[in-house]
């Protein structure tokens, strides 16, 4: 910040052990700074911030102005005391905010790491690390800076890492150093290390690194297979050793994380161009009083002279007016009160406390409340209409739960603890009684699973063998029965102890074995083959040899993949696992298929043969590896499959659902793979059967993507086109619902029909045709058609395309890519976005958010230290939004319209009078009610207003999420509502003018003495305008707690004291210039005329008011008035109210059986659970991971070693020279050659249905028709199952809506309703 | 936070569950609905219509008489007389008669009226000294710079009362003649004093401290008059030594500035001890005579004498009983319009009854 910026880096050098030689380069250090200010700096930085606030250099240049004696029209004091006023309020804010950086940045830096100085590990904290530096990480500990890996604890100098803070995807990644630093093993020879790495300058590549290592006359090459990058968590290693190569800002963690960039609201901006405007509108005020002024003094003024001379510098009349026209500046600043902008950070940052002290938005296991970080964005929160969201740790738990599972046909683990907890609690299964090696904290609820177990089956024994043999799981025992599984993908983990908490225990492997313990019995399996897992071929497989010597191939894999291979006789068996699969499916669980394959000695013999010329082959090896793989799975016999829960947040799919009511678009940006994201997808129901149509783009060309979306996008309007013919019937079919929603009112319930009922919005001809888009579609994009998608030509194309849907996931992107994505919504649909998530890999998109939200309560804190608003459950959006931010946003538009209502009032008063006073800028008030009258007189009621109106109770805005609408469509405050304040404000100026004027320039007291002197003129205008703005906000506000009813008399109470004690013998005494209204106060209110006077300006100004906006209530009642008016009936009828709720909760009722419809599951996806990489079966067959003391049969995988080694090579190469999107390779081929279910957008809406259902397989043009189809089926098919599943969640919509009782909402609420009721 | 709870318990940081903190505190929330709207308009009307028939009976009965005698009568050789400033110290006086149709009864109030005089503009208000007019040693000698350029003479001695205010204090001295018959002439008979706020007479303005020794005109020595003014301060009043100073009466009523350009001052009171105006102003001819010191022609004003009378209410004042009969017909109007509209359009009493 205060150095000078070097020239950027052309490469890096650094040199191992060598702090001065690298000194020269002058790298940055490993220190962070994200604070703003230090304590000699703060106050000159902040005010020079402070006055690039054009309001604040405005005020100050008003100052000046009212310094020079001719121009002066006001007291200094009455602009330096708001002036300094905000400037200190302001200052304290920033200087808090900065404080609480200064302490985060502390603590990061902090941090203690463990350095090679000298030969010897010395402790030192995070800043005080060099590029250069050797440091030591334990396991589990936070990567200090990018670091090469060195050596590690492992053999083979292995290293595993946890990238989720860095780039969101949760499986296990390996890291390798290499070979000849892998060697140098103990510290003492890594002091001595003194290789030099050349690379390239820091930039934001998260998974490119390229780089030479020079050491003893040697040259290595080096790839990001050999990096430790910053914020990655060491995992299942001991410990390693690395290299700093970047440190603190450089790391790619940093370079990641964007700018901090200043985030406005719409209304801040909206604010300031009202400002300018307002501006304009004065020097248009100015410049007409000013020609005033000359006229006058051309005809009148010079003609006064002799009474009162000009001043001496004014010669003409022409130098007075222009003098006169910076007086009225002066006068007439009042209509952009410098309180305006301090009121409003004074509100926010009530609401930001609100925020932080909700219950309902505080999680008990976690122990965190929610927290506004940012106190200037909560209006904001009330008008989001994209939400971008982390899957990740965001949507769900990233807990793999084994569910469920069907074997040989029949299906286990349906008592699901959603039913269970409604009716009776079902215990979870206690395994420990019978299998000691039982996880704990394993749930299993269908007793009949174990029985099964227990009784012996065959098929379910065989199901779990599987399960415990299949896999590339690694496992610790460090005591006698205390089994530690260390799971490359945590879904992996779940299988492996599921098995084993159903007595098929997983032990030890070695590279040629794998030992279990099955019912209690041990036995050892030989390993023959790992057949291992690839994106191609969706599934794996290992080939066993057990104790009796049969040789058995166990297989796990995608349904899709796994039922082409099956023997044939598995046809009926077949038929009923994937209606279960559909089931599971349907439920949003992560299936796989599981079966088996017996081989005679010859088949293995002959197959091993030309496996082993496959494996070493040098050209083609991955396809020959595949052939022979492809070739021995084959003929399998079907054991069953296994359900996973990707186990969601709690309230994940409700809260999606009330906020897509609310018409919030939701698209979620993960890193994981297109798989898993779709899963999630349609197990928080953000993708459903009842879908049109989903599109997947997974183009690998600039061609290829804008060829799928242009195909999207005719399949929409071709869609819509036969929606539109079908119309009627459609309409007809959702007519019900609409007559049911009808208790709201007309106007409410036709705003509950479009896009959620599909009934088509009333408009007749929409503009544009993509905006008329009727149906519901989904569009799945995958990171690198993305990467096109994104590109300046195609940007516009993929936004239409994307908002035409109404669920957007994009899968596998990198973290600059959602902050892309963010970017280009931004843009280009002048939306408010607001990005959630978890993890270092979110904070680019949280910053590039108009809101960044953060979940917090997991490990990491980037995210949330990046954020806006952090809570620990996504189910807490919902409250923010509609509930705080619905709030927030009502109350700072009615605050602002208020505001800038009561300044015109109170400021157009002076330009009435510049009429009668010879255009001489004589004010019409005290000076000191000027000071006082924003700051005192009429602040606290509208701040009163701002922080606690409520139109609605929370409830209700959780009940009738239309009632977000406003807000997004920028209703409640905008231009014209701007115009509209400004008119009243005006109109009431002139009332509070010119009837006063009427009254008293003629009327005399009942004692003669007339009353048309100024200063009974000013105290009956002021008295007259502190009415009526104070009548004016008792209209306005909507909640009266003790505070309005505190601070609106109270007000109106200081206001009267005030004018007595200013008006007082005792001031004037003291100060017989300042104070010489004496008396004025005593002499005007004890007046009957005056009050008469007053009175009748009180009833003139807000009789309009009142006529027109009961108007606008009768006829064009909005939503809020609605349930408000329906609150208040039913607080009336008391008994009938409950009845009367029910039919209000009606459109609540129609919409929540649209989400019993999502509920419903149908068609087959491969949402098959494999999170993994390829590499680990290798790994494990040779060896290479195992500790050397395991290795008890080394020499076994001595034929495998070589190749294994080769391939991670080869990986580099590939790494090196193709660009950066060598990750996803696997999976676009995937798409491209195999096509499944869900790859091609063309087919997508017959093969959702996919290849079981044969019958609607049709591409049916006619959607109804196919819809019709579809429902039948599903009748005849699961109808039983599908209502099961349903009912829960209808029950949970519609008792939200009911009662009031949500699911994330506490009995307080409940309570309150019926109180209420 | 977690006042409660102050260990380090599961729900150590649970915020408190106070009904300021969650929202949730006891509120009144009002609503605009016909029941209550329309009833309010319809009464606001009647009391608006009722005020205003009240108070135009009121005014109804009360008097004023107004008499320009800027150029009327013989004043216009005063008038031509004083566009000159040579001449201001030439004495002129001048009469005009009037006739009063209708007897005023009880208090009678007389007024000047300047019209086009502006005693509101900015540097004209600012054009005084309000300490030195509470007869403070210090500011006495001291004016205010606010005052200039009539704060010092051009020796360098200070004016008091200093600014153009008082500079520029009306000094007409007007005389009405009660002309029963052709022949008599009876003098109207004043109080002069008395008709300034009790804060201004007693507060606001008060003399340099003077004692038994120590007379007034001794407390200003060292200041000198106003540019305009034909006595010095001490010696505004010959008839009473009381009312000389600052706390003049009239000087008081002046230094009270008008808000608007054409105003009245109050100038005496009928004194109903004896005579004919023991009932108040008896109708007939009267004749004004003005001691004529006021120019008014350079600036384009007039001058004017305004006799009435005055109630509860004060003087006579349309403006306000018209006002408000306006008002109630616009409420009611408006309270028609709304009540049509709610029974044949509105929505919202049909839909949400259900």
């Amino acid at each position: 910040m205060f150095r000078k910026r070097p020239p950027p880096e052309e490469e890096r050098r650094v040199r191992a052990n060598d702090r001065e030689y690298n000194e020269k380069f002058q790298y940055a250090s490993n220190c962070i700074m994200t604070s703003k200010y230090n304590i000699i700096t703060f106050l000159p930085v902040n005010l020079f911030e402070q006055f690039q606030e054009v309001a604040n250099t405005y005020f100050l240049f008003l100052l000046i102005l009212q310094l020079i004696p001719q121009i002066s029209s006001l007291s200094w004091f009455t602009t330096i005391v708001p002036l300094v006023l905000v400037l200190s309020i302001t200052a304290v804010k920033d200087a808090t905010d900065d404080y609480f950086r200064h302490k985060s940045d502390n603590q990061v830096n902090n941090r203690q790491s463990q350095v090679l100085i000298g030969g010897i590990l010395q402790k030192e904290k995070w800043m005080n690390v060099r590029v250069g530096d050797i440091i030591k990480l334990e396991n589990k500990q936070f990567v200090a800076a990018d670091l090469l890996l060195l050596s590690s604890s492992e053999p083979h100098g292995l290293c595993y890492i946890e990238t989720a803070e860095l780039d969101g995807e949760t499986n296990m990644k390996v890291r390798q150093s290499l070979s000849v630093t892998s060697e140098l093993g103990d510290p003492n020879n890594l002091a001595q290390f003194d290789g030099e790495v050349v690379c390239e300058p820091p930039n934001n590549k998260l998974d490119r690194f390229c780089g030479t290592l020079y050491w003893k006359d040697c040259k290595y090459s080096l790839s990001n297979q050999n990096m430790l990058l910053r914020g990655c968590v060491l995992r299942n290693t001991e410990s390693c050793y690395g290299l700093v190569i970047f440190a603190g800002p450089d790391t790619k963690l940093m370079q990641n994380s964007g700018r901090t960039k200043f985030k406005r609201t719409s209304i801040d901006r909206l604010m300031n161009t009202l400002v300018l405007w307002i501006f304009g509108f004065l020097v248009c005020m100015g410049v007409i009083l000013a020609i005033g002024d000359a006229i006058w003094e051309k005809e009148v003024g010079a003609l006064f002279q002799s009474f009162l001379p000009w001043d001496p510098p004014v010669d003409n009349f022409l130098f007075s007016a222009f003098l006169s026209f910076w007086s009225y500046v002066i006068i007439l600043n009042t209509v952009v009160p410098i309180s305006l902008y301090v009121s409003v950070e004074v509100i926010r940052l009530g609401h930001s406390y609100f925020i932080n002290w909700d219950r309902r938005m505080f999680c008990s296991c976690s122990n965190t409340a929610a927290e506004a970080r940012t106190t200037t964005l909560n209006e904001e929160l009330g008008q989001v209409e994209y939400i971008f969201s982390d899957k990740t740790g965001t949507l769900t738990q990233n807990i793999m739960t084994f569910n469920k599972c069907s074997i040989n046909g029949h299906t286990y683990g349906e008592v699901m603890n959603i039913l269970g907890a409604q009716q009776k609690r079902v215990q979870p299964l206690d395994f420990s009684a019978w299998n000691p090696l039982a996880d704990r904290d394993f749930c299993f609820y269908d007793q009949s699973l174990l029985e099964a177990v227990m009784v012996g089956e065959p098929a379910v024994h065989e199901f779990f063998r599987v399960l415990s043999l299949c896999h590339t799981v690694m496992s610790e025992e460090k005591s006698e029965g205390e089994l530690l599984y260390k799971a490359q993908s945590p879904d992996e983990g779940a299988l492996v102890t599921a098995a084993r908490n159903f007595g098929f225990v997983f032990r030890s492997r070695t590279p040629g074995t794998v030992t279990t313990q099955e019912l209690g019995k041990a036995v050892t399996y030989t390993l023959l083959a790992i057949l291992d897992f690839n994106n191609i071929r969706k599934r794996m497989s290992v080939i066993v040899r057990n104790p009796e010597g049969r040789i058995r191939l166990y297989c796990k894999g995608a349904d899709t993949v796994l039922f082409e291979r099956l023997h044939s006789c598995n046809h009926e068996l077949m038929n009923i696992t994937s209606d279960h699969l559909n089931e599971y499916a349907g439920d949003g669980l992560r299936t796989l298929a599981v079966a088996y394959r017996d081989l005679s000695e010859e088949q293995w013999e002959e197959w091993s043969e030309r496996f082993r010329g496959a494996d070493k082959a040098t050209d083609c090896r991955d396809d020959r590896l595949a052939a022979a793989y492809e070739e021995i799975e084959q003929d399998m016999m079907l054991l069953g499959a296994t359900a996973i829960e990707d186990k969601l947040q709690e309230g994940v799919p409700e809260t999606i659902a009330i906020l897509s009511l609310a018409n919030i678009k939701i698209w979620v940006l993960t890193g994981d793979k297109q798989e898993t994201a779709v899963n999630i997808g349609y197990s928080c129901k953000m993708l459903t059967d009842d879908m049109t149509e989903i599109f997947i783009v997974n183009g690998h060309t600039v061609q290829s993507v804008r060829e799928e979306l242009r195909k999207a996008r005719e399949r929409m309007l071709e869609s819509t086109r036969t929606r539109d013919g079908g119309k009627e019937a459609e309409a007809q079919g959702w007519g019900g619902a609409c007559a049911f929603g009808n208790g709201c009112g007309g106007g409410g319930a036709a705003n509950w029909m479009p896009d959620e009922s599909k009934c088509p919005p009333p408009k007749a001809p929409p503009p544009s045709l993509l905006e008329s888009i009727s149906g519901e579609f989904a569009l799945i994009i995958s990171g690198h058609s993305l990467a096109h998608a994104l590109e300046a030509d195609m940007e516009r194309e993929f936004l239409e395309t994307a908002c035409a849907c109404r669920a957007v996931i994009c899968c596998r992107v990198t973290p600059l890519q959602k902050a892309l994505v963010v970017e280009l919504v931004k843009r280009h649909k002048k939306a408010v976005t607001l990005a959630i998530g978890d993890g270092a890999n979110d904070v680019s998109m949280i910053k590039t958010a108009h809101i960044g939200v953060g979940i917090s309560g997991q490990e990491g804190i980037q995210a949330v230290l990046a954020s806006d608003y952090s809570f620990s459950q996504f189910r807490f959006l919902q409250r923010l939004l509609l509930v705080h931010g619905r709030w927030s946003y009502l109350r700072m538009c009615r605050f602002l319209c208020y505001f800038f209502y009561k300044n015109f009032a109170f400021t157009m008063v002076h330009f009435w009078f510049g009429f009668f006073c010879g255009f001489s800028a004589q004010t019409v008030y005290d000076q000191y009610f000027i000071t006082l009258y924003n700051i005192v007189y009429t602040s606290l009621p509208v701040l009163a207003m701002g922080i606690f109106d409520q139109d609605v109770p929370e409830q209700r805005s959780l009940e009738y999420p239309k009632l977000y609408e406003p807000g997004q469509l920028n209703l409640l405050f905008n231009k014209r509502e701007f115009f509209i304040c400004i008119a009243q404000g005006i109109y009431t100026s002139v009332v509070l003018f010119f009837i006063p004027y009427g009254v008293l320039s003629h009327a005399t007291q009942s004692n003669g003495v007339p009353l048309a002197d100024y200063q009974t003129f000013a105290v009956t205008t002021a008295t007259a305008l502190v009415i009526v703005v104070s009548v004016q906000i008792a209209l306005d506000t909507g909640y009266w707690t003790a505070i309005n009813h505190f601070f609106i008399w109270g007000s109106l109470g200081t206001y009267f004291t005030i004018l007595f004690v200013m008006h007082s013998s005792i001031l004037f005494n003291i100060f017989p210039k300042q104070f010489h209204f004496l008396g004025s106060a005593h002499n005007t209110l004890g007046q009957p005329v005056v009050w008469l006077t007053i009175a009748l300006a009180t009833v003139i100004c807000i009789a309009p008011v009142l006529a027109f906006r009961f108007l606008k209530l009768d006829l064009k009642p909005q939503l809020s008035d609605t349930v408000r008016y329906t609150q208040l009936v039913l607080q009336k009828k008391r008994k009938p109210g409950g009845r009367a709720g029910r039919g209000v909760g009606g459109a609540g009722v129609a919409s929540g059986s649209t989400l019993g419809r999502l509920g419903r599951g149908g068609s087959r996806r491969s949402g098959y659970a494999f999170a993994h990489q390829e590499g680990f079966g290798e790994l494990i067959t040779s060896g290479k991971n195992m500790r050397l003391s395991s290795l008890a049969l080394a020499t076994f995988a001595s034929r495998h070693s070589s190749s294994w080694i080769d391939t991670l090579r080869r990986k580099k190469h590939a790494n090196s020279t193709s660009a950066q999107n060598t990750l996803p390779t696997g999976e676009d081929s995937t798409a491209s050659s195999q096509a499944p279910p869900l790859s091609t957008s063309s087919s997508a809406a017959g093969e959702a249905e996919q290849p079981s259902n044969e019958l609607v397989l049709t591409h049916s043009p006619d959607d109804i028709a196919l819809s019709v189809i579809r429902c039948s089926e599903r009748e005849v098919g699961k109808c039983s199952t599908a209502t099961v599943q349903e009912a829960p969640f209808v029950w949970k919509g519609t008792g939200a809506r009911i009662s009031g009782t949500n699911s994330p909402g506490p009995p307080p609420i409940a309570e309150e309703t019926s109180s209420g009721e | 936070m977690g006042k409660k709870q102050t260990g380090t318990g599961p729900l150590s940081r649970r915020p408190d569950n106070s009904a300021f903190k969650q929202q949730r505190l006891p509120a009144w929330s009002p609503s605009l609905t016909a029941q209550t709207v329309l009833p309010t308009f319809y009464i606001l009307s009647l009391v608006c219509l009722l005020l205003g028939i009240w108070l135009l009976i009121t005014v109804k009965n009360t008097y004023e008489l107004k008499v320009d005698y800027t150029n009327a009568g013989t004043c216009e050789r005063c008038f031509n007389l004083r566009k000159h400033a040579i001449d201001s110290r030439t004495a002129c006086t001048c009469s005009v008669s009037f006739y009063v149709p209708e007897t005023f009864p009880g208090d009678v109030f007389f007024y000047y009226g300047l019209r086009n005089f502006h005693q509101n503009l900015r540097r004209y208000m600012d054009s005084r000294d309000d300490a030195q007019m509470v007869g403070r040693k210090n500011n006495l000698k001291a004016p205010s710079s606010y005052c200039s350029p009539f704060d010092y003479y051009a020796d360098g001695i200070p004016i008091a009362p200093c600014g153009a205010v008082a500079n520029s204090m009306f000094n007409d001295s007007l005389t009405v003649m009660y002309n029963p018959t052709d022949v008599l002439e009876i003098q109207v008979p004043l109080y002069r004093k008395g008709i300034a706020w009790y804060t201004d007479k007693n507060v606001k303005f008060r003399n340099p401290p003077t004692n038994n020794t120590f007379t007034l005109q001794q407390a200003f020595e060292g200041t000198t008059r106003p540019l305009y003014w034909q006595r010095p301060v001490y010696e505004l009043d010959d008839t009473d030594s009381n009312n000389n100073g600052f706390i003049n009466d009239d000087l008081i009523v002046w230094m009270r500035e008008a808000a608007f350009p054409n105003f009245k001052k109050l100038y005496g009171v009928l004194n109903r001890a004896q005579g004919p105006f023991t009932e108040g102003l008896p109708a007939g001819n009267y004749t004004l005579s003005i001691n004529y010191n006021f120019p008014v022609e350079p600036f384009r004003g007039r001058k004017e004498l305004v006799i009435s009378m005055v109630t509860w209410f004060g003087g006579q004042n349309y403006f306000l009983p018209i006002a408000y009969l306006v008002t109630s017909g616009l409420i009611l109007v408006t309270a028609v319009v709304l009540t049509t509209v709610y029974v044949k359009v509105g929505k919202k009493g049909k839909n949400m009854e259900e």
